[in-house]
């Protein structure tokens, strides 16, 4: 054995040839058949995509980073059940790209945030956390309600989201732009068409309290307010495996 | 720098650092409305900084032939001061976000000042910038000597270092901004993880064109590792940035993978990260650096062997222990498990050679603070792999996921492992590359290493007390069958560890700034006799210029 090596460690080309062969083998037994086995992402016709205003939601939640303190996958343990709700399944990010399972939990999970609190709640929260919850070691992020939300490049975010395998339709993508905007201002005409393209089930309100305008805020409350919302995949299960 | 190269290279400099200009302009020009274009400008600035300097030099004389008989170790020498620079910036990042979650309303009313933009600022500041910098210019000094052959040409290493350093500053600028695709480590967008996949296949070709060229007919232990690390980061890397951008004017992309595969991929490369980047690269470091430093060779040979493939072949199957009781499926967080438990064999194999080779020479790690600081790191690395060894079981993993517990679990591998070989590789290297004597002052070696010891010390216990707490307070149940204690309940338990856990902090970073400060007063020291190191050349005759 040692033999062979005497030859290896002689051959430069041999030794990367040897190290890409034996480092290849342990990535692609565990990685390749989650692509193929049909066990791998349980089937949910409920599930829908997000909006586009969800869409540029979570993408303010990558940007400020909160996956380093909140996770979203709750485990299949029984105290992480009872704290947060079903355990999560892997259909519920079936279009996350990428996935925010997160692996730090400074603050609590997040995968069954949607409908916990009020919109009101959430928007003081994130302004400055300590006026919610005086323990919190949460940053006040007051930002997210000065700025107004880019939105004009939201058909393309929809259109790259498709390449990658989320089903959006030529026309909700044509209309990302108007329907962000509907979204959070129900009064306004723009808000006709979200319903019909995202079904009836979607949140249609101003996010952040303030009306005729879109700002972060009303991005990222919109995102966090369907989190473990898409599908009742989860629930299902509970209950199935309670009776 | 400049000096060291003839004419023709300094053109193929210019026509280099004029390509990386034109990209720049291209994408500031196509990101004008977008934070792609602040960098297409930082880009554009980088390449006109390098090429007036290079054109300003270029009529200077021509260098002297004499050269080409030496080991060509400029790159080095800048490669140590960077990595000691990011050092700073990464460890004083890292005190600071520390601090802020210990007293959050302790900033500044600014997005780019908050915890979630400056922690990534940390990750990579000390992974790439302090350790990355480390590995290129330790892998660039190992290579020659153990290959008795200089460098294969003048330009490749300085492109590899600055390129290098290049996405380094366009990972942290851009973090500051906002961008981030939010994989762990794996930050960057996609147009810097381009410009990573061509630095590197530059430094891969480096490393084949020197170890084509070598006088000895074996290739060092040490190779091996850098070697590894190399080619399996490439690997890692460009599997898991795939992703598309939305669109060529847009700093923003969406990975390809999506839920339960994305998951796996990213801590595939997430936990590989930590083998071949933080192991085994550094383990390539220990190979050389320590018995070198010990004058004493190698305990074993064959152990060296088995703990090379070792890590090479099992290493890659762990990443899905970061997934245990998630939605992925339960084979493959079993077959993690398993290969993780195993790992500790070939872990322990390299860290018993280690420790091994100091055997009779105990005496001089009492007195050498440069060789306590090699020896450390050998015994942390040990410890670490245990405690990851065990984290990855099931059962334990159930309390620890989550927790500060993984936090402390990777600061006594970062601390105790990483940042201590690396000081003391360092500390062994600086002398001969700047040709002096010693260091500037043995003493604030010893200041040093005492700063690391009690900053690392006081760190991972404050973590594991803290992580263990958590995930014990998460579980526990009341007499009548109900959750003991709210989320916030263990937040507030966690105040006084975080409060430690900065303080421990800080001191590894003091012990970092005396080291920047030792390392500056060495290379400003008089230069002294000319012989003083010259056994140190190649095997003659050099194979140069138009070989």
């Amino acid at each position: 054995m040692f033999g062979l090596h005497y030859n290896l460690e002689r051959s430069a080309v041999g030794l990367v040839a040897f190290i890409v062969i034996v480092a290849s083998i342990g990535g692609f037994i565990e990685i390749a058949p989650l692509f193929t086995i049909d066990e791998t992402v349980e089937e949910a016709p409920d599930m829908r995509v997000y909006t586009p205003l969800e869409v540029a939601g979570r993408n303010i939640y990558i940007r400020e980073g909160c996956y380093a303190c909140h996770s979203q996958m709750i485990r299949t343990l029984q105290d992480e059940v009872e704290r947060y709700g079903p355990y999560s399944l892997a259909v519920e990010s079936q279009y996350d790209h990428p996935q925010l399972w997160g692996s730090k939990r400074t603050g609590p999970d997040l995968a069954r945030l949607g409908d916990k609190y009020s919109d009101a709640w959430h928007t003081m929260h994130l302004n400055n956390p300590r006026d919610v919850v005086p323990e919190s070691k949460m940053p006040a992020y007051r930002w997210l309600l000065r700025d107004q939300l880019k939105t004009d490049d939201l058909g393309a975010h929809l259109a790259a989201l498709r390449t990658v395998g989320v089903p959006y339709s030529d026309e909700q993508i044509a209309n990302a732009e108007i329907d962000a905007f509907g979204q959070a201002n129900p009064d306004s005409p723009a808000s006709g068409g979200v319903a019909e393209r995202y079904g009836a089930e979607t949140n249609i309100r101003m996010f952040d309290g303030v009306q005729g305008r879109l700002s972060d805020m009303d991005a990222l409350v919109a995102y966090l307010q369907v989190l473990g919302t898409l599908t009742d995949a989860a629930q299902e299960t509970a209950l199935a495996g309670v009776q | 720098m400049i000096a060291d190269l003839t004419r023709t290279e300094r053109l193929w400099a210019m026509i280099i650092l004029g390509v990386l200009t034109l990209l720049g302009l291209a994408m500031a020009a196509a990101g004008r409305a977008d934070l792609l274009g602040i960098h297409g400008w930082m880009v554009l600035a980088a390449g006109v900084i390098g090429f007036t300097a290079v054109a300003q030099r270029y009529n200077a004389p021509e260098p002297s032939a004499e050269r080409l008989n030496e080991y060509y170790d400029a790159p080095t020498k800048l490669g140590i001061i960077l990595t000691l620079l990011w050092g700073v910036v990464g460890m004083g990042a890292g005190f600071w976000v520390a601090a802020l979650l210990a007293w959050p309303d302790f900033t500044i009313d600014a997005a780019w000042a908050s915890f979630g933009r400056l922690r990534p600022v940390h990750t990579s500041g000390v992974i790439f910038g302090f350790g990355g910098n480390a590995l290129i210019a330790t892998s660039l000094h190992v290579l020659q000597r153990t290959t008795r052959a200089r460098l294969p040409d003048q330009i490749s290493p300085w492109f590899v270092l600055l390129g290098y350093n290049l996405f380094c500053l366009l990972a942290a600028s851009g973090y500051l901004m906002g961008l981030t695709q939010s994989k762990e480590y794996a930050e960057p967008e996609w147009y810097a993880d381009i410009w990573l996949v061509v630095v590197w296949v530059v430094y891969f070709a480096i490393y084949m064109r020197t170890l084509a060229r070598r006088k000895e007919p074996h290739i060092y232990v040490a190779n091996w590792y850098y070697m590894a690390f190399i080619l399996v980061v490439a690997i890692l890397h460009i599997v898991n940035n795939l992703a598309v951008p939305i669109s060529l004017g847009s700093a923003k992309s969406y990975s390809l993978f999506s839920g339960v595969q994305d998951a796996m991929t990213q801590w595939w490369y997430g936990h590989n990260a930590v083998a071949f980047f933080l192991t085994a690269g550094f383990l390539g470091m220990m190979y050389y650096y320590l018995p070198k430093r010990a004058n004493r060779p190698i305990f074993s040979y064959r152990l060296s062997i088995i703990s090379f493939w070792g890590i090479t072949f099992m290493y890659m199957w762990a990443g899905s222990h970061h997934l245990h009781y998630t939605a992925l499926p339960h084979w493959v967080q079993t077959l993690g498990m398993a290969f993780s438990v195993v790992l500790l064999v070939p872990s322990w194999a390299s860290a018993g050679n280690a420790l091994l080779t100091l055997n009779g020479a105990w005496h001089k790690v009492r007195d050498d603070a440069v060789l306590r600081f090699m020896a450390l790191a050998a015994i942390f690395y040990g410890i670490t792999t245990f405690e990851g060894s065990f984290m990855a079981i099931r059962a334990v993993n159930s309390l620890s996921h989550y927790t500060d517990w993984t936090i402390g679990h990777v600061h006594a591998g970062a601390l105790g492992w990483v940042a201590m070989i690396t000081f003391g590789s360092l500390y062994s290297l600086v002398p001969s590359m700047w040709k002096r004597p010693n260091l500037y002052s043995q003493k604030l070696v010893e200041v040093h290493f005492w700063l690391a010891l009690s900053g690392t010390v006081i760190y991972v216990f404050a973590m594991w007390n803290s992580g263990v707490i958590q995930g014990l307070m998460w579980r526990t149940y009341t007499e009548s069958g109900g959750l003991a204690y709210s989320f916030i309940d263990s937040l507030v338990a966690m105040h006084p560890y975080y409060i430690v856990r900065a303080f421990g902090g800080l001191l590894f970073l003091l012990g970092a700034l005396v080291a920047l400060f030792n390392i500056i007063m060495t290379i400003r020291m008089p230069a002294p006799v000319a012989d003083e190191v010259a056994f140190d050349l190649p095997a003659q005759p050099a194979l140069q210029a138009g070989e």
